[in-house]
């Protein structure tokens, strides 16, 4: 029998509708769960204080410190290098083995699983080259976690530049490196700044990577050679040691609220960035 | 005197297909020259060889040669050559920012210009185009919001920035509607006298209305070469006979 095509639309539109309106469920449910558990423990001394007998009074501050110091250290090393990488598979190689072999690794770095970095990590800077548990050896560990990502992503957002916005540039007398500064690079950073914000999301929440390589020390890091706890691995250790749930609760809301942070940041400085170019 | 366009015996092939075979044609300065025929005669790609944007192609073969003002193409620096010979695509291709910026675009490639410079230099190129009093009041919007047929006076604007000696067209105006063809069409006539013309078109009546000499190719042959008047009155060859009159094509 067939289905009249008005009735079959209807049909399409509901499951297609009830598909997202299932994940915003999930979603909200997870945040508003984690609220409800943890937003009373939430003040001005729980920010910014320091953690008293092992996290079950006082604040979270050197670990909101270390979250920064690791993430923006991944972020900082990771994109030049991701970004550099993928415009020189874009625009640099032509399709070879060479190039599908990069991509493989880079694709199969992507879905190696993070504990698998964080003993990488721990044998080769903290062990090998003597960094200690350091905030330096967790942020060098997380640079190699999230380079595939952005240089997958970056490779994205640079192939789907028109190929004719870059004959413009050449049949105006624009240089390669010039055509890929002006043109390429700024028609291609909303998806490059996407696969930023995905690396600096999974360098914030990171756990086993971070546990193997920065330590879970609770005191607030000096330099980049002092060990350091994030909010990830605080988060687990409240847990996993019944130290204090509802503060585990509040460390994982400040999670949530920082990762959501970078999104809104991140966005709007990306708006006002390609707002003339809309 | 010597032509400002010189072409000789030009044979091209890509990926092992012979695009061109044998082309002899002269370009004088300060005329328009409509190089006609129909889809896959080599049209576009005798452009492409003429400011070497072929060169991306992989598998690229090229005898003969292509001379600008007695100069072998291939000679020249490849920023120099193009500086020298504009382009403009088929379809107006405005790079993404503003309008503003898409004019600036060619001129800040050389050189450091202080902004009122820039500013003048904008403003004389639109004005070459026949644009600036449509868009003198937003120079700052972006050029993606301008109509197709600004948005191809735009690119001609833009190539008159960098002030080049030849400009090529190919099929400037096969997306756009009468009005605006014929504002293309007369920047075209008007600027005859600062620049050499090159126009690919599809459109016969667009050749006969704008040029000085006509070139008719077919299968990548150079069939026949001639002034307007003579070639679409009085062919020499069956060919272009049968093109001009709409017979083939």
């Amino acid at each position: 029998m067939l289905v009249r095509p008005s009735v079959w639309q209807r049909v399409v539109w509901f499951l297609l509708a009830a598909m997202t309106l299932f994940t915003l469920v999930v979603l909200f449910f997870i945040i508003g769960f984690i609220t409800s558990k943890g937003a009373h423990v939430i003040t001005p001394e729980f920010l910014f204080g320091l953690p008293e007998r092992m996290g079950k009074e006082g604040g979270i501050l050197p670990t909101i410190i270390a979250t920064i110091w690791i993430s923006v250290l991944a972020i900082v090393i990771a994109t030049p290098i991701g970004v550099g990488s993928a415009v020189y598979l874009c625009e640099y190689t032509r399709e070879s083995a060479l190039t599908r072999v990069i991509r493989f690794g880079a694709d199969a770095l992507a879905g190696v699983p993070s504990i698998i970095f964080g003993l990488f990590g721990f044998i080769l800077f903290v062990v090998q080259f003597r960094m200690g548990w350091s905030l330096l050896a967790g942020g060098l560990t997380l640079t190699f976690m999230i380079l595939p990502t952005i240089i997958r992503t970056s490779e994205e957002a640079i192939r789907a530049v028109p190929y004719n916005l870059r004959e413009v540039s050449y049949s105006l007398g624009g240089a390669k490196s010039q055509t890929i500064a002006r043109v390429v690079l700024p028609n291609a950073l909303p998806g490059i700044l996407t696969g930023v914000i995905l690396g600096m999301g999974r360098s914030v929440a990171e756990t086993a990577a971070t546990i193997f390589t920065a330590g879970s020390s609770l005191l607030i890091p000096r330099s980049l050679f002092d060990p350091a706890r994030t909010m990830a691995v605080h988060f687990y250790i409240l847990a996993r040691e019944g130290l204090s749930m509802e503060r585990a609760y509040g460390t994982a809301l400040m999670l949530i609220v920082s990762i959501l942070l970078i999104n809104v940041v991140a966005y709007s400085l990306m708006f006002r960035l390609t707002k003339k170019m809309r | 005197m010597a032509a400002k366009l010189s072409i000789r015996q030009l044979a091209v092939a890509v990926n092992k297909r012979l695009i061109l075979r044998g082309v002899d044609l002269d370009v004088e300065a300060n005329t328009i020259v409509s190089v006609i025929g129909p889809a896959h005669s080599g049209k576009t790609t005798l452009l492409r060889v003429i400011n070497r944007l072929i060169e991306t192609q992989r598998e690229l073969l090229r005898s003969g040669d292509v001379l600008l003002d007695g100069t072998e193409v291939r000679r020249l620096d490849i920023d120099v050559l193009r500086r020298r010979v504009g382009l403009i695509f088929a379809t107006p291709i405005p790079l993404p920012g503003t309008i503003f910026d898409n004019v600036a675009y060619g001129p800040r490639l050389k050189a450091r210009l202080r902004r009122p410079r820039i500013a003048d230099l904008v403003e004389q190129s639109l004005r070459s185009a026949a644009l600036w009093d449509e868009v003198k009041d937003r120079l700052h919007t972006s050029a993606l919001r301008l109509s197709g047929g600004q948005q191809q006076r735009l690119c001609i604007a833009r190539t008159i920035a960098v002030n080049p000696e030849v400009i090529m067209l190919d099929e400037p105006t096969s997306g756009l509607d009468p009005i605006s063809t014929a504002q293309v069409e007369n920047t075209m006539r008007e600027l005859k006298h600062r620049f050499t013309w090159v126009l690919v078109t599809n459109n016969v009546k667009q050749a006969a209305r704008v040029s000085d000499r006509v070139a008719f190719f077919l299968s990548g042959e150079l069939v026949e070469e001639g002034e307007a008047a003579q070639l679409f009155t009085t062919p020499r060859d069956k060919r272009t006979d049968d093109y001009v009159s709409g017979r083939i094509g």
